[in-house]
Formats: C-alpha cells, sequence, structure tokens
C-alpha cells in the first residue's frame, strides 16, 4: 500500500472514530462553503427578473415625460412627445398618456400613488401583466403589485384616489418603472415628473402658488409617503380628472427602438443641451426627460445588489472565521491524538506520514464541506434570488461554474490547511517518547498574570491563569468574536439603514433574510468556538484542574475558572468587533447609517454573557471528570 | 488499630471502591478497616495495581467510597457534599504524588503558595508561609525556579512544602520516591522524618519495603485488602539511611 493511501486510510478511520467531532468541523467549513456559494451564484443573476419582465410586458426601451411648469403656470406639452416619437430608429411607441399624483387610502393606510392614464385597449409598449383580476375595460383601478402587496389590496377591494372611491379591478407588474418601493419620488433626477399627490386644499396650493416648501407640506407628505410613490392605471378619463387641474398633468410616452441596446445613445442624442445659462431643463414643458431601459433596471438592479455585497462580505467573514473555528477544533483534537501522534511514530511513521495523516483529514471533511455547501448554496440561491412580487419570474436555480466550484473547494480546502498546518507540523515533531507519555505541552508562563491573579477571588485566579497558559487559543477567541462582532455590529447598521429607508418593503425584506442568514450562521460558527474552546481547554488544563481540586479547589470553582478564561478574550472581541463592524460598513458604503447607540453598548454585555453562557457547559462537564481518576491516569 | 490512646484522627470502616460490574467487576479497594492516630506515621505497602493509590484518594476525598466509612477528625467525608469535601482538601489533607503534579507554569513559591490563595489567604499571607516552607525543605534559594529548573528530589520537596501550606491534620503521600534516585530518595524520607518528629500525621503508600520499614506501622495490602500489619520503630531510630537500605 503506498504512502498516499495509508494516510487516507487512516485519516478515514479517525473520521469515522470521531464522528461529533468531525461533523463539528464539517459544520464549520460548510458554512463557509454555503454563504460563499450563494455569493458567488447570485453573482449576475440581478438583472435576470428585470429582463424577464421586461420581456413578459413588452417593456419600452426608452420612457420619455413632460412635465408643467407651475410658477409659471405653463402646462406640459405633449407634442414634444409626439415628435420624439417620430424620431428615427422609434419603431413603435405607446401613449402619450397623462399622469398625476393622488392620495391612495387603503383601508385606512395612506400612501402616494402615481395615476397614469391608459387606454381600455392593450398597447404595443409597455403592456402590464396582470398578475390578478382584468384591465381597465370597464373602469375601476389596476394597482401595481407589489404596492397592492404592501398594501394588503387584492383585486376585488376598494380604495379611493383623493378621496373617490375606484373598485380594484387588477393587480400587474411593469418594466417601465422600478416597481414598489424603488420607484424614485417626483421631482428627483430617477422621476422628474412634477406633482403634488396632495388633493386642493392642501398645503401644496401654498407651494405651487410659489410659497415654497413649508414645514406643513412636509408633514403632510410624510403621511402618505411621497418618498416612496406606487403606480396605478385608471382610464384616462378617471386619471384627468383626479388633476389639481388640466394644466397640472404631466405626460408619458413609451418607446421601443430598432436596436434596444442603444437605448442609451439615444437618450443621449435626444436630451437637449443643457448650458450654464439654464435655457433648457430636460423634463420640462419644453425637453423630454428620457430614460433608458438599462437606467431602470440599475435601479432594479440594486435591490439584489446589495443581498449579494451582504452575502460576499459575509461568507468571507465566515471563511476567517471557520479558520478560527477549525484552529481550534484542530487545537483541541490534536490534544487528545498526541498519544496516537506517538503509536504511528513508534511503529516507524515518519514525521511526514504523521503530519500526512493529519492534514488528509481535514482535507477529506473540507472536500466533503465543500460539495455540501455547493449543494446547499446553489438550492438556496432561487430563495434569495426571488424577485418578489414587484417583477415576474425568478431567475430560476441560478447555474453553477466551474469558476464557483474551483473557488469554492479552494477556500474549503485552503480554510482547512491553514488551521491545520502548525499543529500537524508540531505533532509530527514531537519526540516519540514524549508522545507516547501524552506529555502536554508545556504551557506558557505570564508572571504579571500570575502575580496579578493572585489578588483575584478563586474563580477569576483560575481563570486568568488558565487563559495565560494558552496565548494563542486566547488570541484565536478574541479573533471569534471579533469577527461575529463585527459582522452583527455591519448587520444592525444595515438594518439601521433600512430602517430608515422604509417602505423599502420588497428591498428591506429581501436584504433581511441575507442579512439573518449571515448573522445566525456567524453566530453559531461563534457558539461552536466558544463551546470548543472552552472544552479544549477544559482537556488542556485536565491534570493541573484535578491537582487544583486535590488542593481544595471545588468542582464549581473550577468550571467557573474555564468559564472565566473565556469571557475576558470575549469581551476583547467584542471591543475590537464593534469598530471592526463600523469600519465594514463605512468601507462598503459612503453614506452608512450607524446602529442607534444602545445597541452597541449592548453588545458587550450580551457578548460577555452569551460566552459565559456556552462556555458553561463544557466547563460544567471537564470540572465534573473524577480528579481522583485524572490523578490515577497520570501513573499509567 | 492505634495503640497509644489517642482517639484516630483519621479513620475507616468496611471501606469498599469497586468499578464497573458483572464480569467486569474491579473490586479497587474491599472492605478495609485503617485507625491512623494524631502524628502517627503508617505505610501501605503493596505491589502495582492492590489498590493503595485508590484508598489513599478515598482517605483524603478525593474519591468516594462504594461504601464504608472515612472520617477524618471525626468528620464523615462519605457523607459531605462536594463542597464540603473541598474545603476539607483544603484545609486538612495535604496530598504528595508520585509525579509531583507541580504547576509547570508557576515557581516553586507560587506553587507552595497556591493552597492558601485557593484557602482565600491573602496574597501576602500566603507568599510568607510559603517562602517558609520553602526554608523548611530546604529550598529558600530555589523559590523562584520553575519545576523544569528544579531536579526531581528538588521538585518533590517542594510538593511536600505545598502539602503542608494549610497545615493540615494529615499528610497522604502516594509513592512519594518512585520518580526518585537514592539520593533524593534519602532527602525526601528525612523530611518526612523531620515531619514526623514535629508531629505531623503521615500516611505513605509505596510498593518499596524498605521505604514502608521507616514508618511506626506497616500494612501489607493486596487485591483491595489489608493482608498483614507490623509495628516498626524504624521511624524514630534517627538511622533512615541504612534501615531503607541507602546508606551504609
Amino acid at each position: 500500500m503506498g504512502r498516499g493511501m495509508l494516510a487516507l486510510r487512516l485519516a478515514a478511520r479517525d473520521v469515522r472514530r470521531r464522528p461529533v467531532e468531525s461533523a463539528l468541523l464539517l459544520v464549520a467549513i460548510m458554512a463557509s462553503t454555503t454563504t460563499l456559494t450563494l455569493g458567488l451564484v447570485l453573482n449576475g443573476v440581478a438583472r435576470d427578473p428585470y429582463q424577464a419582465t421586461r420581456e413578459a410586458t413588452a417593456g419600452p426601451d426608452v420612457v420619455g415625460a413632460v412635465s408643467p411648469d407651475s410658477f409659471e403656470g405653463r402646462p406640459a406639452d405633449p407634442a414634444g412627445l409626439e415628435a420624439l416619437a417620430q424620431a428615427p430608429g422609434v419603431v413603435d411607441q405607446s401613449g402619450p398618456y397623462p399622469v398625476t399624483g393622488a392620495v391612495l387610502e387603503a383601508d385606512g393606510q395612506l400612501a402616494t400613488a402615481e395615476v397614469e392614464g391608459r387606454d381600455a385597449a392593450s398597447a404595443g409598449v409597455d403592456r402590464p401583466e396582470l398578475t390578478q383580476g382584468r384591465w381597465l375595460d370597464g373602469g375601476g383601478a389596476v394597482v401595481e403589485a407589489a404596492f397592492a402587496d404592501a398594501l394588503g389590496l387584492r383585486a376585488g377591494d376598494s380604495i379611493t384616489l383623493n378621496n373617490r372611491a375606484f373598485p380594484v379591478v387588477g393587480l400587474a407588474v411593469s418594466a417601465a418603472a422600478p416597481p414598489y418601493p424603488s420607484m424614485a419620488p417626483a421631482g428627483t433626477a430617477e422621476n422628474p415628473l412634477q406633482y403634488c399627490p396632495l388633493p386642493a386644499p392642501s398645503p401644496c396650493d401654498e407651494a405651487l402658488a410659489g410659497g415654497g416648501f413649508s414645514p406643513e407640506l412636509d408633514t403632510a407628505l410624510r403621511r402618505v409617503d411621497a418618498e416612496h410613490p406606487g403606480r396605478v392605471w385608471l382610464t384616462q378619463a378617471d386619471a384627468r380628472s383626479l388633476a389639481r387641474d388640466p394644466a397640472s398633468l404631466n405626460y408619458v410616452v413609451h418607446l421601443r427602438l430598432a436596436d434596444p441596446a442603444a437605448a442609451h445613445t439615444f437618450v443621449d442624442r435626444h436630451l437637449p443641451p443643457g448650458g450654464p445659462d439654464g435655457a433648457v431643463v430636460p423634463g420640462t414643458v419644453d425637453a423630454p426627460a428620457l430614460r433608458s431601459w438599462q437606467q431602470i433596471g440599475d435601479e432594479v438592479e440594486d435591490l439584489l445588489r446589495n443581498e449579494q455585497e451582504a452575502l460576499l462580505v459575509g461568507s468571507r467573514l465566515l471563511g476567517l472565521l471557520a479558520v478560527a473555528s477549525i484552529a481550534v477544533l484542530v487545537g483541541g483534537r490534536m490534544a487528545e491524538q498526541t498519544r496516537r501522534v506517538g503509536l504511528l511514530k513508534a511503529v516507524g511513521g515518519s514525521p511526514g506520514l504523521v503530519a500526512a495523516v493529519l492534514l488528509a483529514e481535514y482535507v477529506l471533511v473540507a472536500l466533503l464541506a465543500a460539495a455540501t455547501g455547493l449543494a446547499a448554496g446553489w438550492l438556496a440561491a432561487p430563495l434569495l434570488a426571488d424577485p418578489g412580487v414587484g417583477l415576474l419570474g425568478g431567475s430560476g436555480t441560478p447555474s453553477l461554474t466551474v469558476s464557483t466550484v474551483a473557488t469554492v473547494v479552494a477556500v474549503a480546502i485552503g480554510v482547512a490547511v491553514a488551521a491545520t498546518a502548525v499543529p500537524a507540523v508540531r505533532a509530527a515533531r514531537t519526540s516519540t517518547v514524549a508522545a507516547l507519555a501524552d506529555s502536554p505541552r508545556a504551557p506558557r508562563r505570564s508572571a504579571r498574570l500570575i502575580a496579578v491573579s493572585a489578588r483575584l477571588p478563586v474563580p477569576l485566579l483560575l481563570g486568568v491563569r488558565v487563559a495565560g497558559r494558552r496565548p494563542r487559543r486566547v488570541a484565536l477567541a478574541v479573533l471569534s468574536v471579533a469577527i461575529t462582532v463585527t459582522g452583527i455590529v455591519a448587520a444592525l447598521a444595515t438594518e439601521a439603514q433600512v430602517g430608515e429607508d422604509r417602505g423599502s418593503a420588497i428591498a428591506g425584506d429581501r436584504l433581511d433574510r441575507a442579512l439573518v442568514v449571515i448573522t445566525m450562521t456567524l453566530v453559531a460558527l461563534a457558539a461552536v468556538n466558544a463551546i470548543f474552546i472552552t472544552w479544549a481547554s477544559a482537556l488542556d488544563t485536565r491534570r493541573s484542574s484535578a491537582v487544583t481540586r486535590a488542593l481544595g479547589a471545588t468542582p464549581h470553582q473550577v468550571s467557573a475558572g474555564l468559564s472565566a478564561a473565556q469571557v475576558a478574550p470575549a469581551l476583547a472581541g467584542a471591543a475590537l468587533g464593534i469598530p471592526g463592524g463600523i469600519a465594514l460598513v463605512s468601507v462598503l458604503d459612503d453614506a452608512a447609517v450607524l446602529p442607534p447607540l444602545w445597541q452597541l453598548l449592548a453588545v458587550l454585555p450580551v457578548t460577555a454573557l452569551a460566552v459565559a453562557g456556552l462556555a458553561g457547559i463544557p466547563a460544567h462537564l471537564g470540572a465534573r471528570r473524577s480528579a481522583a481518576e485524572t490523578l490515577q491516569a497520570e501513573h499509567a | 488499630m492505634s495503640d497509644d490512646g489517642n482517639a484516630p484522627v483519621l479513620q475507616a470502616r468496611g471501606l469498599h471502591r469497586h468499578y464497573g460490574h458483572g464480569d467486569g467487576l474491579v473490586r479497587a479497594v474491599d472492605g478495609v478497616d485503617l485507625d491512623v492516630a494524631p502524628g502517627e506515621t503508617v505505610a501501605v505497602m503493596g505491589p502495582s495495581g492492590c489498590g493503595k493509590t485508590t484508598l489513599l484518594h478515598l482517605l483524603g476525598g478525593l474519591d468516594r467510597p462504594s461504601s464504608g466509612e472515612v472520617s477524618l477528625a471525626g468528620h464523615r467525608l462519605d457523607r459531605q457534599g462536594e463542597r464540603a469535601l473541598a474545603r476539607t482538601r483544603r484545609n486538612d489533607v495535604g496530598f504528595v504524588f508520585q509525579a509531583f503534579h507541580l504547576m509547570e507554569e508557576l515557581t516553586a513559591v507560587e506553587n507552595v503558595e497556591l493552597p492558601g490563595l485557593l484557602g482565600g489567604h491573602p496574597r501576602r499571607a500566603a507568599r510568607e508561609q510559603a517562602v517558609l516552607l520553602l526554608d523548611r525543605v530546604g529550598l529558600a534559594d530555589r523559590a523562584g525556579f520553575l519545576p523544569a529548573q528544579l531536579s526531581g528530589g528538588q521538585r518533590q520537596r517542594v510538593a511536600i512544602a505545598r502539602a503542608l501550606a494549610n497545615e493540615p491534620l494529615v499528610v497522604l503521600a502516594d509513592e512519594p520516591t518512585g520518580n526518585l534516585d537514592s539520593a533524593a530518595t534519602l532527602d525526601v524520607l528525612r523530611l518526612f522524618d523531620s515531619l514526623h518528629e514535629a508531629g505531623q500525621t503521615l500516611v505513605v503508600v509505596t510498593h518499596d519495603a524498605r521505604i514502608a520499614a521507616t514508618a511506626d506501622r506497616m500494612i501489607a495490602m493486596r487485591d483491595g485488602a489489608f493482608v498483614d500489619e507490623t509495628r516498626l520503630t524504624g521511624g524514630t531510630t534517627g538511622r533512615l539511611g541504612v534501615l531503607a537500605g541507602l546508606e551504609d
């Protein structure tokens, strides 16, 4: 039998001999590989739902809009849009259609509706796809599906628009604008229409008369969530009748181009030249504002980009945490494997073979974790790639590319090798006699810590000394908690940002889902780490703990000491993780919102309590081990 | 079994310690009765695996008997909870182990002061006591040395100093010379002799008849039970080395 085969067989037997530890190792690496797979397979699928919606709704290549000049009292002139529809390259059009704003009330909820007047007949361009009910052929209102979902509306319900009752005859999706709540409010670069949704009399009257933006108007617009308008289609007659006056109407036209890919060029060519003199401003009565389908698609993609970014950053954090997890597991396991290493060497195993056996064991588990992570990530991706009710057709199950598979496998093996190499080489270099005697590694001595601890109560005295024996393990504990807290703080910051952008039912829910996945995985891995670091400490200190008990320490003092040895590094890790999380979100987003101060402050005590609780389990089990048996085993 | 008229400081009655069940039942200690008088040195001798160490752990409250009684200064150890047993070990018992069991990362004086710190004594008092004890065992000049920097005999003397740190009623020594060369063994025997002179109660288990011969009383143990008992005078002759066959 070749040496490689021997190493593999020995490694496989040891994996089978320790199923629980092997399973935990598998979970640690799998958490990282699953998240990494999710991040990688979601890359590129973000635009797919918008494309599917465009195809199903005959989505426009360019949307043109003209708006009134309320200050000068000049109404919008749809002639400019008609002229645009005749421009070279345009092969089809629908509109111009009148558009106005209105306050929608449904079951006591108020919202801003961007109302577009449409024909009962189906249009050639921008043909909203019904997801419920029927189109406008008998009057009534068709509500954008995501908007209706947020309001809890279904076909057959009733709404009022500026206090006029309309039956909801259908729900539909369209690709002419980003779905609710991503559509920008009126009067912005992304939505150049000009309207005030509040019916007269209202604070809008004063503003439209040149009185400016008053606090009363701000309050009134907040009440109707003017920041997040949703689309409603009425007949043209109904839409016109909702306007404050006919001169306040906007008009939109949907264009199909011969070359949809050239939509950007079309837009650039037909935007009138703006200049320092400000003679012509796009989107006014004189010049249509134009938006290409690519620009609209980019806004839709932002919805998915955030969660994809969160997943990729999360997978990196999980990768680091997995290294810490495996280093802890391997370190603890090596303490138990010393005698096995001695036996291997005693029967003629070279240091190289010993190192190969130990490495092979973890590489085997890593390969299994990579395969499982790839499968889990691939299967879970559609859940996160689900476009929601605002768009049509999910991206389906995203495809696994060769590069994704290679990256995930390489990361899994890299993580295993990085965490195993040092203890494997150390074990291989251990003297055979010392290994057979199962001599524990000499602990580190810190005179300062020992002197300081002598002044502390017994559990803290023991805890400080346990921690001081293994500074590398303490560093791993600090790293593990720091990474977890970094992820948690980043998640809290993102949650705070999403909360600020509320109304964002889709974006918020989707990002929330991604954050929950990452945060839960980070916390689960950190919990495994805390338990295993404590267990490794309990194994490592079993003899000194037994001696301490022989000298009169109670089992409770010993277990409290082991727990205390984990809490101090956890607090240090949390203290590092808080600025780490803030730095991470700042790097990812210039306009990052920090979590509330109370949340940041709560991270420290919650971390300490959580780690103390988790460490208490293995500490208690370790302290229950009979001191007499441990001391007797030393004679064996 | 003690005939000096003093109430025994350490007493065992019908002591059993079994492991396993059925065919795999091991009777490590099988019906031991023992009385140890204050100031007495008792040696329990027997081959490896006869149950000596288990007996010592039962006498010191480090392990619990399957049945029977153990009393220390009139208090039943077999009825005590973990906390009370820990207090007994802390205040009334000193252990000396064959493998020394010193904390590798602590210096000699830090090892000796540890029982005092575990007993809640102020650091200064624990340190002063430790320094005194190291002086008593002849290692004052090695107080700042780590165990790895000491010889086997010196390590065992540190361990004995640690066992004395809280002025225990009884010192229980498990093969205290098992890992030592002749010279170091003689040093330890002399130290025990000085403890005996000072009135310290000692129970020493050993498989070495020469060591056992230095005690006041030697009990032979086999298969978990006492099989013979001999009263000796060697421990008071002052010729330990000759008696133990370590000197001419």
